[in-house]
């Protein structure tokens, strides 16, 4: 595995992880906060719509035990207010009768009188009833054993459905009873009224689970169903039992509310659940919209924060790794150069004597007696060549100090651009000769910069000469540019040779670093430059291809920091 | 030219004995001295020396310190510094101090010879002024 591809594995599992954890810190107290919230208002509103539920029905089946009482009541005062041969007189029943119907509205649809035997005795209404035997019919068997009797809803003989209620009386040993039919649309208005949303409706069942008003939305409830609600412990004080139950065969929930009235019926109100709690589900809905739009934004800032932040700290490190880099070069081209200016200082002055010894031989060789000599050419071929090579000697030793040097120069106002045709004009002659055009794309509003020009002046010439030295005689073109960027002025040279392969772009500043053939580089004059253009605050960078050229870029400062 | 007198100053004892043997077969009069103190010792037994030259390098008394303490006893003499490594703050500062010019060991000798001239013309051409302005003193004394 590559340094890059370990960077990047390690920059994407930061973005990761930076993620996780922002999503994470976001999304928990949001996610607690909504649950709760909604949780309690769930809870609250249930209570809410559960308690006005039960108060509708409470009312109702007040309502509903009153209105029965009440017709039961009516009915019993005619019994005890009259005689039985008062009420078996047709013509006064039917007046009752009439009496009763402007009180209430034809609810008492009509009266009867029977005895004991299950005859009908007298009759007022609409239908023709006169001495009809009930004897056989289940209600007259439980109404001759009760005071008062509430039937059940049935066709009866008038095949119409309707309920009774009757009134039993004792003359001597003989019952007889006053039996009166309630219209049964009357009674079914007072449950209808309980209509709530668009499913919520109310019905009654007996205890055989029969329905005793009139059904709603086809709604057929069995025994089973009473027994159901009957056995739920779930009851309020007030007799007022809720319950959600599902309706396997639609698969809706339905909440019921029931309430048992007097007379044993059971009140049951029904509701979809769904539309009892159509404004908490609305709320719960609009909840988890914005839950989800909220959190795909906090998703999405995350990603792109993330991203960013870790491009950031990637570029950061860079730029610290680099400048490490560079301070490191530095240091240790500073430790070089103090090592290496001591040992020009040592190797200079033997360097010297052997020279001058040198000289000294050839100053002898100038005798008389000498000039015989047959190896007279060959003595001075030797010492000529002992010369050469000191003088090669100090100029390694030269550099070495000017490198090492830290202030050895003065600095004056420097014109760059002038310096740099300065340079050309030298390096012209020789650029000629291998056949290499110097271009110069010098940038007008370049200002004056404090430096020591002799230094700077070096810094091109060792560049422009390398640029020479690597183009061979192949000819080519050398292009330099200066340009003024935000305080800093930026120089290339621009090079078309045979590039520098990129094992040794690391090591070209170096010092003794050279790819020279032994005895033409002596690997310090980069070494050079990169010491100058360091001091100044500026800094230098190669960028090279191979076969394409090589591209030095300085960063020159204007104004340099006032600690020097 | 007469033969000239030289104070050679250098701590390198081979140096100065080649140099010295090399100056001589150019018809130089050669003094050494292997520090500043000899050297100023030397010019204080050997009034007749025109030119010094003057290592900058040296233990003890350094070439700089040495060419000041000469320059303060001895303004008419010209002074040549030679130097390990040409650098224009100790080049400057020589100039400053009133050095005729520097050179860079190893230096070519015929370099030297010729700039040993110079400093000798120089200052025979000092000597034969401030003669003038005596001879001239005297004279308008007497007119």
């Amino acid at each position: 595995m590559n340094i890059e591809t370990k960077h990047a594995l390690y920059y994407s599992l930061l973005t990761r992880k930076l993620i996780v954890l922002v999503i994470a810190v976001s999304f928990t107290p949001m996610i607690l906060v909504i649950s709760i919230i909604l949780s309690q208002f769930h809870n609250s509103y249930h209570e809410k719509v559960n308690a006005h539920l039960g108060e509708l029905v409470m009312k109702h089946k007040q309502n509903i035990d009153s209105f029965l009482q009440e017709k039961l009541n009516d009915i019993h005062f005619m019994v005890n207010s009259f005689s039985f041969e008062e009420l078996s007189n047709e013509v006064f029943l039917q007046d009752k009768l009439a009496a009763l119907q402007y009180d209430y509205q034809h609810v008492f649809v009509d009266l009867g009188v029977i005895n004991e035997h299950g005859r009908q005795i007298a009759y007022a209404g609409p239908y023709k009833l006169e001495d009809v035997r009930y004897s056989n019919a289940k209600w007259f068997k439980k109404a001759i054993e009760n005071q008062y009797y509430i039937s059940n809803v049935f066709l009866g003989f008038r095949g119409y459905p309707h309920f009774i209620i009757t009134v039993r009386k004792k003359i001597g040993e003989i019952y007889w009873i006053l039996r009166s039919t309630i219209d049964f649309g009357a009674f079914n208005s007072l449950v209808q009224n309980l209509s709530v949303g668009k499913t919520g409706f109310a019905f009654i069942i007996n205890k055989e689970g029969k329905l005793q008003t009139k059904s709603v939305l086809d709604f057929h409830p069995d025994k089973k169903f009473y027994s159901y609600f009957l056995q739920n412990k779930k009851k309020a004080d007030d007799g007022i039992a809720i319950v959600e139950k599902d309706d396997k065969s639609s698969g809706r929930k339905y909440i019921y509310v029931t309430a048992l009235l007097k007379n044993k019926w059971l009140l049951i109100f029904r509701q979809e659940t769904s539309d009892a709690f159509a404004d908490l589900n609305r709320t719960q809905r609009i909840a988890i919209i914005i839950f989800l739009l909220g959190g795909l934004g906090i998703i999405a800032t995350t990603f792109f924060v993330s991203k960013m932040m870790v491009s950031r700290i990637a570029r950061a490190d860079n730029e610290k790794d680099l400048m490490n880099q560079q301070v490191i070069e530095t240091g240790k081209l500073a430790s070089i150069g103090e090592l290496a200016a001591g040992i020009a200082h040592e190797i200079n002055n033997p360097v010297a004597i052997m020279v001058e010894e040198a000289g000294w031989i050839q100053d002898l060789l100038e005798e008389e007696d000498l000039k015989e000599s047959e190896n007279l050419d060959e003595f001075n071929r030797a010492l000529k060549q002992i010369n050469t090579q000191g003088k090669r000697c100090k100029e390694i030793t030269h550099k070495l100090l000017s490198f090492a040097r830290k202030t050895d120069s003065i600095e004056n106002d420097v014109q760059i651009n002038e310096l740099i045709e300065d340079v050309i004009s030298l390096l012209e002659q020789r650029a000629k000769y291998d056949n290499i055009a110097i271009i110069a794309n010098l940038a007008n509003d370049i200002p004056m910069m404090r430096m020591s020009s002799t230094e700077l002046q070096q810094v091109f010439l060792n560049l422009i000469n390398n640029a020479l030295d690597a183009m061979d005689k192949n000819g080519g073109i050398i292009n330099i540019s200066t340009r003024y960027l935000a305080g800093n002025i930026i120089i290339d040279i621009a090079d078309d040779g045979p590039g520098i392969p990129e094992v040794n772009l690391a090591k070209i500043f170096d010092p003794f670093f050279t790819t020279k053939p032994v005895g033409k580089g002596t690997g310090l004059g980069l070494s050079i430059c990169y010491g100058i253009v360091n001091k100044s605050g500026g800094k230098i960078e190669a960028k090279s291809l191979v076969e394409k050229g090589t591209t030095f870029t300085i960063t020159i400062p204007v104004i340099k920091k006032q600690d020097k | 030219m007469s033969s000239v007198k030289i104070l050679l100053v250098d701590d390198e004892i081979p140096f100065v004995e080649t140099m010295t043997k090399r100056l001589i077969k150019r018809n130089f009069d050669v003094l050494t001295a292997f520090s500043g103190n000899e050297a100023i010792k030397q010019l204080q037994e050997h009034m007749s020396v025109e030119v010094v030259l003057l290592d900058v390098k040296m233990p003890g008394m350094g070439g700089i310190e040495t060419l000041g303490e000469i320059k303060k006893l001895y303004p008419i003499l010209e002074i040549i510094m030679l130097t390990g490594h040409a650098t224009v703050e100790s080049a400057i500062e020589g100039m400053k101090l009133g050095a005729f010019d520097y050179l860079m060991k190893p230096c070519d000798i015929n370099q030297l010879v010729s700039k040993v001239e110079e400093a000798v013309t120089k200052k025979r051409m000092h000597e034969d002024k401030i003669i003038e302005a005596r001879v001239k003193e005297i004279t308008s004394k007497r007119a």
